[in-house]
């Protein structure tokens, strides 16, 4: 479909729309400047910190915060602050592809298996319950393990494993809107099932599918960490929060700040992502507290 | 003042704008329901008919508020009350009965139990009394067996069970007044006039008030005895059930009496012009002003106030109530309908066509075996000549829809044919029907709120078809769509909106400017007036028979609605259970003889006049499965021979007036029973 003028204006305008009314409450408003604060602290961190991130000191070991150390050192004597602050960037482009990705193949495949229905709806479903069968994390260990952990490897895979949930939600709510007259009019008049999806669903189950996508999100980015946590996800030295985590975590008896400090930054923006996620499907009408996805 | 029972005043309700704005949905309302009296509140929808009502037993919907006035309840202000003092009275002292009883019973509990629970909150009946009270109550609304009924589940009973159900419920705390939502809007014509039969003997019986909320000016003619009339929020006329219905002095009443089809009248109804301002765009001056015939300068600046005029024992909010004209039926000046331009010349017919739901199990599509002996549609054989329009009437259940969507290609046939324009065949499968065919029938829905997509704007849905069948682009796609939007008498600047900013009029135009958009030969409409309100209703009609006299356009109209088929349709096609009973010319079908089935649904079908009784002759019981053998309708028939009917399929036969019957009644004798 031709997106001419006009209707660049209108997608313009319901973004600004949408996302007034999202900072108008102020769960959506605190969601939306934690989720932008991260934004911000990913793209400029490489030109303020004030350290840099793999330099080994061992006479600075575990040093509590202090003035020159605001949120302390490693055990390597790494200055905590320059990890945490760089720890987020590649988790956040890492999982917001990988969202992308999940919410691409997940969203239309759903709304393809909704829309056709009977005997190829009945088998895509069965695959996809019996990966959902699989533990996510030892089938991403056995494609990292046999591919290697880079970014190439891992945004498809976490897509991969994170669309699989993404399709039944779709498939939900192609349900809701196949059986509308305005689908059997559109087959009535012949159109093909690909300008059905395009224009006739696609625009009704879209919102749902976006809101969806925005907690997968979060989910992944969690998952990610994991990852991380587990040896499987970035490789050091890169600073990663769940690393970071894992590497300090047996330390936490005295050396608190090496552990606290990445936490704080994963849950912060796991926490901004939910409530952006929830402001999101409120200020397009679907609410998640009293509509549950499959 | 003691003779009433609920007093309403001055009341206002309303809601806050996002803005900030308070805006009224009821506006000033006052009346009084005496007691054992019924009292009709009609009007078209948003005309805060329902909002006054729920007032009425102290409730205001979420979102809304009270503004000022009161509702009193043998003088205690419902409005005023806690949410514990209103279960007080609720269920005791006030009832509600809801217009759609299979939603409102829970459907995993026995209708029993659910009565029982009523009368335990209700009264303080032992056990013993209570099993005997329900089996009463079950009676009291004619439910055959009482006891066994009272074993079964919601889902077991037919629709008009299950509000007999909810009326039994309603009755089970003796409630002093009762109020009823729309109870009948959802049932078939039989049905429903039995129901309203119910509601009658009721009231008769019990003494209880009732207030019977409606936008059916039939129904409301059968109960009341007091009608309100509710314009934008106000009430603009209230008296007596027959001098409201028969002289009604206000215009409003006056014009949506004229659009309402009627069986003895010829031709289509007069439309109103305009719509009902919606709450907020109510300005100064007469609410009615846009659409009235009779206004004034005065009118325009001033609100009238309700006068009542002692003499007729009727209120009414008109300056110029003595210039409304009555209309005396002979007095109706009835749009010519011309002799039409039917052309001998077949463009579809059905031959032998049948239609089956049921699944072949796995084990029958092995060895090839046809299951269904007994198909929901069967050997349904008619052709339709171009420039006609035929209607396919019945009941819920009689596979009128089922018919429409095998010719649109939605639905496979089992057997038979269906060919257009003589002898080509249309495949019955839409994926091998060629772009021509599918282009040359369109369907139109009954809700265009379900037939349009939310999401684009009238544009997008009107560019749909012209893309898909004629390929046109940019300018000249642009021009066809504003063509058409004209031809639909709707402006250019509607292209831009979406559907939740049109009324439903003019949704229900918009999806007409979809179909006529592939210049079809046949439209296929079902029952496309039936979710619309009467004064649209008739616009609607009115531009159908206008498009088809510029187009030629063939129409096969879907209704339940016997006196609209009757206004628009050249010939009547009377299904049952998916078996034809009856086919003739429009004009004759509702003269006799005619099959016994259509004899009883011109019986059930309510006037708008409260001396016109309906003729209840058959048992509204609902057949789920066709019988196996002989005449489709032998479980109803108030005619019935005896084994003849139930073993053999009756032959067609055709009566002097030229139409059809299958019936195995010899068709003077027909004509003797029934005259």
């Amino acid at each position: 479909m031709e997106i001419n003028k006009e209707d660049k204006k209108n997608i313009i305008n319901k973004i600004s729309e949408v996302l007034i009314t999202m900072a108008s409450k102020p769960s959506g408003f605190i969601g939306l400047a934690i989720l932008i604060f991260h934004v911000i602290l990913a793209i400029s961190s490489p030109w303020f910190v004030p350290y840099d991130y793999k330099a080994i000191n061992p006479s600075l070991m575990l040093q509590a915060p202090s003035a020159d150390f605001w949120f302390g050192t490693d055990s390597l004597g790494r200055d905590v602050f320059t990890r945490t602050a760089l720890g987020g960037r590649t988790a956040l482009v890492v999982t917001f592809f990988g969202s992308l990705i999940a919410l691409l193949w997940g969203g239309l495949l759903g709304i393809f298996c909704g829309l056709v229905g009977g005997k190829i709806d009945d088998v895509v479903m069965r695959i996809v319950d019996a990966f959902l069968s699989i533990p996510w994390i030892l089938a991403m260990l056995l494609i990292v393990s046999l591919l290697g952990t880079t970014t190439e490897v891992l945004i498809p895979a976490l897509g991969f494993f994170y669309g699989k949930g993404i399709v039944r939600v779709a498939r939900a709510a192609t349900h809701d809107v196949i059986a509308k007259d305005y689908i059997l009019s559109a087959k009535a008049r012949g159109h093909n099932n690909l300008s059905i999806i395009w224009n006739e669903i696609l625009p009704n189950v879209r919102d749902a599918i976006l809101v969806e996508g925005a907690m997968r999100w979060s989910w992944m980015l969690l998952g990610f960490s994991s990852l991380s946590f587990l040896g499987f996800g970035v490789s050091p030295p890169t600073p990663d929060w769940g690393l970071m985590i894992s590497n300090a975590r047996g330390l936490m008896s005295f050396a608190w700040w090496a552990v606290i400090a990445p936490i704080v930054g994963l849950s912060s923006l796991i926490i901004g992502i939910n409530l952006t996620a929830d402001a999101f499907a409120k200020a397009l009408g679907i609410d998640r507290s009293t509509k549950a996805p499959v | 003042m003691s003779n009433n029972i609920q007093s309403v005043k001055n009341l206002s309700i309303g809601f806050k704008s996002q803005k900030g704005k308070e805006i009224s949905i009821l506006r000033n309302v006052t009346t009084n329901i005496k007691k054992g009296e019924t009292v009709g509140i009609v009007g078209e929808s948003g005309s805060g008919k329902s909002t006054l009502a729920l007032a009425m037993m102290g409730y205001v919907k979420h979102g809304l508020f009270t503004m000022n006035g009161e509702c009193l309840f043998n003088s205690l202000n419902l409005l005023d009350l806690s949410n514990n003092e209103l279960e007080k009275i609720r269920g005791r002292k006030i009832a509600m009965i809801p217009q759609n009883a299979g939603q409102s019973l829970t459907p995993n509990l026995k209708i029993g139990y659910q009565i029982e629970e009523a009368l335990k909150l209700h009264t303080n009946l032992n056990e013993n009394e209570r099993k005997n009270r329900i089996s009463e109550l079950l009676n009291n609304v004619r439910l055959p067996s009482p006891d066994v009924m009272a074993l079964r589940y919601p889902h077991e009973l037919s629709g008009g069970q299950q509000q007999r159900v909810a009326v039994a419920m309603a009755l089970a705390g003796n409630p002093e007044l009762l109020l009823l939502d729309e109870p009948t809007t959802g049932l078939d014509v039989t049905t429903q006039a039995h129901v309203l039969e119910l509601l009658k003997d009721i009231a008769k019986d019990t003494g209880t008030s009732m207030v019977y909320v409606s936008h059916d000016l039939g129904a409301i003619a059968q109960v009341c005895d007091r009608v309100i009339v509710m314009y934008a929020g106000e009430i603009v006329l209230e008296g007596p059930v027959r001098k409201i219905l028969k002289e009604p002095i206000h215009p409003y009443t006056n014009g949506l009496l004229k659009s309402i089809p009627k069986l003895s009248l010829e031709g289509l109804p007069e439309s109103m012009p305009g719509a009902q301002p919606q709450p907020g765009h109510i300005g100064e001056g007469c609410s009615f002003y846009d659409r009235c015939n009779i206004s004034d300068e005065k009118c325009k600046t001033k609100t009238p106030d309700l006068e009542f005029l002692s003499e007729i024992d009727t209120s009414v909010r008109c300056f110029n109530y003595k210039k409304v004209i009555i209309n005396q039926n002979k007095n109706i000046q009835l749009k010519n309908l011309d002799e039409k331009n039917i052309e001998n010349n077949e463009i579809l017919s059905l031959s032998d066509v049948s239609i089956s739901y049921a699944k072949q199990s796995f084990l029958d599509q092995l060895f090839n075996k046809l299951t269904d002996s007994n198909p929901t549609v069967k050997d349904i054989n008619i052709n339709i000549n171009k420039g006609e329009t035929i209607a396919l009437v019945g009941e819920s259940g009689s596979g009128k829809s089922t018919i429409l969507k095998s010719i649109a290609g939605l639905l496979k046939t089992k057997d038979g044919n269906i060919n257009f324009a003589q002898n080509r065949k249309l495949s019955e499968d839409l994926k091998n029907r060629s772009s021509d065919d599918l282009r040359a029938i369109q369907l139109i829905f009954q809700n265009p709120d379900e037939s349009l997509n939310p999401n684009h704007t009238v544009e997008q849905i009107l560019s749909q078809p012209l893309k898909l069948y004629f390929g046109l682009k940019e300018d000249k796609l642009k021009k066809n769509i504003i063509e058409l939007l004209e031809k639909v008498r709707l402006g250019e600047f509607y292209m831009t909106r979406y559907p939740r900013q049109l009324s439903g009029g003019e949704k229900q135009r918009i999806a007409v400017a979809r179909a006529f958009a592939a210049k079809p030969e046949i439209i296929l409409c079902d029952e496309v007036t039936s979710a619309l309100d009467v004064s649209v209703q008739a616009a609607v009609l009115d531009l159908l028979k206008k498009l088809k006299d510029d187009f030629g356009t063939t129409y096969i109209f879907v209704s339940h609605d016997l006196a609209v088929v009757k206004a628009i349709s050249d010939r009547v096609a009377v299904l049952y259970q998916g078996r034809l009973c009856e086919i003739g010319p429009s004009k004759n079908v509702y003269k006799f003889p005619s099959h016994p089935y259509t004899e009883v649904l011109l019986g059930a079908v309510l006037e708008p006049d409260p001396d016109i009784k309906p003729k209840l002759i058959a048992e509204d019981i609902v057949e789920e499965k066709p019988p196996e053998k002989g005449c489709c309708f032998q479980g109803r028939c108030p005619r019935i021979l005896g084994d003849k009917c139930r073993e053999e399929v009756p032959p067609w036969q055709v009566g002097e007036n030229g139409n059809a019957i299958r019936c195995h009644i010899d068709i003077e004798e027909l004509k003797i029973q029934q005259s």
